[in-house]
């Protein structure tokens, strides 16, 4: 075995070292999720809490307004969960990754391995949350007798996944990487999710909305894909081509543009951190 | 046979940003799009061509002062930063101990610490199965490995984040003052292992300010001083380099006292010299030298006493020695601490120096000064001795 160390010239994506070191996704995913439950009384029932109450809050704050003023083919309760259960593979991996160059700083700075394996486990993580809580889903789909098509189902929610999945991992690199070098987005990432939760019809149908532009400017969001394609997966609730087509668009750029920036700058992540 | 490991040319220059920010701001980005920074960084080239090759089996110790470059080879070395220019042509994998337990984490149980760190060391998850049970025995703690780091002692977590690394099987191990923690039976432990290393024909680049273990340990040396090569040849040989070349520094240490200015009285000046005054920058054990502090004194004190302080190269204080109380008038001093008996083993040690009233030291200095001891050692007065101190004890044999 020969090989160089150089400065770096050409851009690749390095996906032969990624399999290289493919055991390093597990156990930096394994470790991030033993981290987290660690010390708690309920474990991993938090993962599934957390969607649970959220669903609950909204079912009672804005549930009956909402039922109300838009078709929705499926309960409010159902509605909702289906939103957040997507939504949050977006907020936490979101928040994982974008945190995650500057968390691990202090190996990063002792040891070389693919930098990108940080911010993919940190997505990684972040599906597992989704796994509990889409168990929980399940059942309430049952509670609820929805019909569901099982074709459709097949398709469309690995689907959601994936467009939520590069979007995630796309916007979390960027931010991992802008992070690392400007601490500022330390204190940009929180208030953006919370911005884009409004921004994403996790909570209210699109429906909701009459404004046509208005329409095309929130499509811009990568999310407003994932949600609408897991929804279509349970329900076969129709959706607006052309915005899905705007979204899923719209995550291929920063799954591209992320991924760019941060094998650009990786190599002086350990100057910077 | 070709080398292991051909080091070409390398270079690494950092941006040294003279606000001293440790980080940018995008605020500090979007103002300097406007203003034209007037010319606020400065380039500095950690290392500058940088060439040598190194050999199958070679163990190779890297030594030079603090801040000569050292670990940032290291690091290029470790893939962890790319060089600025030249390359490296590696043929065998490497494996980086730029620290003992990257990646340990407190909340996690030693079991699963091991496989986090041996993984992230480059261990494949069956390479960490199969020596389990050796890196827990070697570790010595098979009572608390399903106990959370963060209950470890220091002691232990140290001997269990060895204990995975001593297992790596990759033909390069890269080793940066790892020995400077821990106690002296864990140290000879880690030199144990890395003989063994090097031994079974692997490659080793070790890094390290502690003369002794390097001699021991390694074949041939590099030093390193303010990012070039000055010498790369076998180890005595850059060993000797390494004491002759620091001592153009010479021994007298000329203290900055506006830094340490007071009104009663500072030093000035601390040298290391033999017992005719000469100031020497090694001193051969077994023999007699003396230290000498310059002083001043602005006002009369009634009670005053000036001490000198030894810490070993790993600042463990290891004696003190004070001079008797006396009344001082105002003036220029010079005090001459004498040692003629006690004989220190190899190795750096650093002196602090303080002037006190009373109970009430006024004037404290740990600046780096420092006094080397080699490894000669007059046979006739310390016989087969190591460690701190070598001189005998009184002993006899009595038949019961």
């Amino acid at each position: 075995m020969e090989y160089e160390i150089k400065p770096r010239t050409k851009l690749t994506l390095g996906l032969a070292e990624l399999w290289l070191y493919r055991e390093l996704f597990y156990f930096f995913t394994w470790r991030d999720i033993k981290v987290k439950y660690k010390q708690t009384v309920l474990g991993f029932l938090w993962a599934i809490l957390q969607p649970l109450l959220m669903t609950l809050l909204f079912t009672f704050s804005l549930g009956r307004i909402i039922s109300e003023n838009s078709t929705l083919n499926m309960p409010y309760p159902l509605f909702a969960m289906s939103g957040l259960v997507v939504w949050n593979i977006f907020s936490s991996g979101l928040a994982n990754a974008g945190n995650s160059m500057v968390n691990n700083a202090n190996i990063i700075k002792k040891i070389y391995f693919p930098r990108l394996i940080i911010p993919i486990s940190a997505v990684l993580t972040s599906l597992f949350d989704f796994l509990m809580a889409f168990i929980i889903f399940i059942g309430m789909l049952f509670f609820y007798q929805t019909k569901v098509s099982i074709p459709h189902f097949i398709l469309f929610i690995p689907l959601s996944l994936f467009v939520t999945c590069i979007a995630t991992f796309g916007i979390g690199s960027w931010l991992a990487a802008l992070n690392i070098k400007y601490r500022d987005f330390r204190y940009v990432i929180p208030f953006m999710i919370q911005g884009l939760l409004f921004l994403t019809p996790v909570i209210y149908p699109l429906s909701l909305i009459n404004n046509v532009s208005l329409k095309y400017l929130l499509a811009i969001n990568p999310m407003y894909a994932g949600v609408e394609f897991f929804r279509y997966g349970i329900t076969m609730q129709h959706f607006d081509n052309q915005l899905i087509i705007i979204s899923v668009t719209s995550a291929i750029f920063f799954f591209v543009v992320g991924l760019f920036y941060f094998r650009k700058t990786e190599s002086y992540f350990a100057d910077l951190a | 046979m070709k080398p292991i490991l051909e080091i070409q040319h390398i270079s690494k220059k950092f941006r040294i940003r003279h606000e001293k920010q440790p980080y940018l701001s995008i605020r500090d980005s979007f103002s300097s799009l406007f203003k034209p920074s007037n010319n606020s960084t400065e380039d500095f080239y950690a290392l500058q061509d940088i060439s040598f090759n190194v050999n199958q089996g070679d163990t190779i110790g890297i030594v030079g002062k603090n801040g000569a470059g050292k670990s940032t080879l290291l690091k290029i070395l470790s893939k962890i930063t790319p060089p600025t220019s030249g390359k490296i042509i590696c043929r065998g994998r490497i494996a980086s101990l730029l620290e003992v337990g990257t990646g340990f984490h407190p909340e996690l149980s030693g079991r699963e610490n091991i496989f986090l760190n041996g993984s992230i060391l480059g261990m494949k998850r069956s390479e960490i199965v199969k020596n389990f049970d050796a890196i827990v025995d070697f570790a010595g703690v098979e009572r608390f490995i399903d106990t959370p780091l963060k209950h470890y002692s220091s002691g232990m977590q140290l001997r269990l984040a060895f204990a995975v690394a001593a297992f790596l099987e990759n033909e390069i191990l890269i080793i940066d003052e790892v020995l400077a923690v821990g106690d002296s039976e864990f140290q000879e432990k880690c030199i144990g292992k890395m003989e063994d290393v090097s031994k079974s024909g692997r490659t080793l680049l070790f890094v390290s300010h502690n003369m002794g273990a390097v001699k021991t340990l390694c074949n041939k040396g590099v030093l390193i001083n303010e990012g070039k090569l000055v010498l790369h040849d076998t180890m005595n040989a850059v060993a000797m380099k390494y004491i002759t070349n620091s001592s153009h520094r010479n021994n007298e240490f000329i203290i900055d006292y506006h830094k340490h200015r007071n009104g009663i009285g500072y030093a000035t000046k601390v040298s290391v010299e033999d017992i005719e005054g000469n100031t020497i920058q090694v001193i051969s054990i077994g023999q007699a030298w003396q230290i000498r502090v310059n002083f001043t004194i602005n006002e009369q004190i009634p009670h005053f006493i000036i001490g000198i302080g030894f810490l070993t190269s790993e600042s463990i204080p290891f004696r003190t020695s004070w001079s008797v109380p006396q009344v001082i008038l105002p003036g220029n001093y010079e005090a001459i601490f004498k040692e003629t008996k006690i004989h220190y083993g190899s190795g750096k040690y650093f002196i602090h120096v303080g002037l006190s009233s009373r109970e009430q030291t006024f004037n404290y200095i740990q600046d780096d000064i420092s006094i080397d001891f080699d490894d000669y050692v007059d046979k006739s007065i310390a016989p087969r001795s190591n460690g701190l101190i070598l001189n005998q004890m009184e002993s006899e044999i009595k038949k019961l």
